[in-house]
């Protein structure tokens, strides 16, 4: 029980001191839709390319929503000694640090559903694969979130965090199959793209909108799963050895 | 099982055989090439007030980062409240509060909402949280700033909260890192009475701090750490005991005469007589001085004695004997760096 109670309000805290502040939501609102305008301009093609491009859409606003945001406020909690507060709280390292990583991928998981709403009204979803469709997003934003959550063990200020998250990020949109299919990028970069955890999510996603996918589900889901469980053994064995120092 | 302490050298001759609630073997921490802690061993009892005395970068915040769990030592062996955390550092953090050097609460959140928080990571249910916090803001005088964001609060009321979360739990150990250092004298003055208070009521205290006079004031046992090493730890009194070679009285006399001194020499051959200037006379002697004859003696020769002091060496010169580092210089090189009382 005590440990749910800590459990909990270190969630509730990060929620409503990080990711229910105005701008972050507004953050949340405006880049799905900035990235949804952007590409149905240069696409030039009519509704109909909205299904092509929402996969790719929804993976980079739960990416850019939890990546910057957990490696920032980590970072930032670290730097004014704050974070040493949870880490002297008595819970397991674990237990706090799905706590600290709760908030930003429920916010991850709310993200990838502003695009969905908004092609709601453009398009007819009833074709989508929800079964699959929302556990990707869960395992995308939990991937995501531990990426971020690996980054902010890496770095130790602030700026920092921020590069450091776009040195991963920037590359996984262009080498996971968003808007470019594996398939078709030159030999020497496929094994990097299979290598990252966004290529199954991304793969998952396509399916369950339009049906193009080059994986069962089943395989994707569990790759993604085992990228989160490895994303967050690594950062905690980081945690226990850069912050326990 | 409480753990008992092995090196006995470390412990005063007349202290009762008590548990040890802290108990540590041959400590060390380095960092890279630098040794910051040197095979340390010391205790703690069980409501003891213990004091880490020693200037910047002697080792203290190491020691007390080992003891809590935000650091890993490379060797020796640490227990707290009888567990055994060598092999886990954070296996006793449910016993402990710590107070850092620091003020490390969310300035994002109220001093009312910094307090609840704390209380809920060691499992306080939301009815007793917030008793608790509003508790602790009566006791540190902070009711009225309850609902401001801790990051605008003086950085005396930060001190204060910041200590109310680290008791905000009831801790059966406390480690508190340079609690006044950089706040006011009236916050200091009313932190020190709080920590006495604390003491008063059984929590065991560590407690850090470069201000010798604090240390002599609040502590049971002091330990004096520099350059990462444990020079002596002791009772105040026994630190002081084997510096009083001579016994010293300081009168005060309001109409003294020209040769009064030369008087009281002739009178008391023993002593030794030495005129301190604005009528303080100090009086000097090999055994233990009787006030009484002296003062009915000035009173007989015309002399009006308002005051008579018995002089014994400080704490702060048996720590620059020990250390022989100066008190002043160490108070200084703190308040440089950005503390100051």
């Amino acid at each position: 029980m005590k440990l749910w109670i800590a459990f909990w309000n270190i969630l509730i805290k990060d929620m409503r001191t990080y990711y229910l502040k105005p701008p972050n939501i507004s953050w949340g609102l405006i880049f799905p839709l900035a990235w949804t305008g952007m590409f149905f301009i240069k696409s030039g093609s009519a509704l109909g390319s909205i299904q092509t491009l929402l996969p790719g859409v929804v993976a980079i606003s739960i990416l850019f929503g939890t990546t910057s945001m957990l490696a920032v406020t980590v970072t930032f909690e670290k730097k004014n000694r704050s974070f040493e507060r949870l880490l002297l709280a008595p819970i397991p390292l674990e237990i706090l640090m799905l706590a600290k990583t709760g908030g930003a991928i429920l916010f991850g998981v709310a993200n990838a559903f502003v695009p969905v709403a908004m092609a709601a009204f453009l398009i007819e979803l009833s074709q989508v694969v929800w079964r699959a469709f929302i556990p990707a997003v869960f395992l995308i934003a939990v991937a995501s979130t531990f990426l971020g959550l690996f980054i902010a063990v890496a770095v130790s200020e602030v700026f920092e965090a921020q590069t450091f998250s776009n040195f991963f990020r920037f590359p996984m949109i262009f080498l996971c199959g968003l808007f470019f299919p594996v398939e078709k990028l030159p030999v020497f970069l496929k094994p990097v793209s299979y290598a990252l955890p966004l290529t199954y999510g991304a793969d998952v996603l396509h399916g369950a909108v339009h049906g193009g996918h080059a994986m069962p589900f089943s395989l994707d889901l569990a790759l993604l799963s085992a990228f989160c469980v490895g994303l967050f053994a690594v950062s905690l064995h980081n945690i226990r050895r850069r912050w326990i120092i | 099982m409480p753990w008992r302490r092995q090196g006995a050298h470390l412990r005063p001759a007349e202290a009762p055989e008590m548990t040890d609630t802290i108990a540590v073997e041959g400590l060390r921490k380095c960092f890279a090439e630098v040794e910051a802690v040197s095979e340390i061993s010391f205790s703690v009892s069980q409501g003891e007030l213990f004091g880490f005395l020693g200037p910047n970068g002697a080792g203290k915040t190491t020691t007390i980062n080992m003891l809590t769990g935000l650091a890993r030592p490379d060797s020796g062996t640490i227990c707290i409240g009888g567990i055994d955390c060598t092999g886990n550092p954070r296996a006793a953090q449910h016993l402990v509060g710590v107070v850092p050097d620091e003020s490390n609460l969310y300035p994002e959140l109220t001093g009312f909402g910094n307090l609840c928080f704390c209380s809920a990571l060691h499992g306080l249910r939301k009815a007793e949280r917030q008793a608790r916090a509003q508790e602790l803001l009566d006791v540190f005088g902070l009711t009225e700033a309850a609902d401001r964001k801790f990051g605008g609060y003086s950085k005396g009321m930060k001190r204060k909260l910041t200590i109310a979360a680290g008791i905000i739990h009831k801790p059966e150990i406390l480690f508190l890192d340079e609690p006044t250092t950089g706040i006011d004298v009236a916050s200091a003055r009313q932190l020190r009475q709080l920590i006495a208070d604390l003491h008063q009521a059984g929590t065991t205290i560590f407690l850090t701090t470069h201000y010798i006079e604090e240390a002599e004031r609040l502590c049971d046992r002091i330990a004096f750490i520099v350059s990462g090493r444990i020079v002596r730890i002791d009772t105040v009194e026994n630190l002081v005991q084997p510096m009083q070679v001579k016994h010293v009285v300081q009168l005060t006399c309001e109409n003294a005469l020209s040769d009064m001194l030369t008087r009281l020499s002739e009178s008391f051959p023993d002593l030794k007589f030495e005129d301190s200037g604005k009528g303080l006379i100090r009086v000097e002697g090999d055994e233990p001085i009787r006030v009484g004859p002296l003062v009915r003696f000035l009173e007989d020769q015309g002399g009006e004695v308002s005051e008579a002091r018995r002089m014994r060496p400080s704490l702060e010169d048996v720590f620059v004997r020990i250390t022989g580092i100066e008190a002043d210089a160490m108070r200084k090189e703190k308040e440089k760096a950005g503390g100051g009382q």
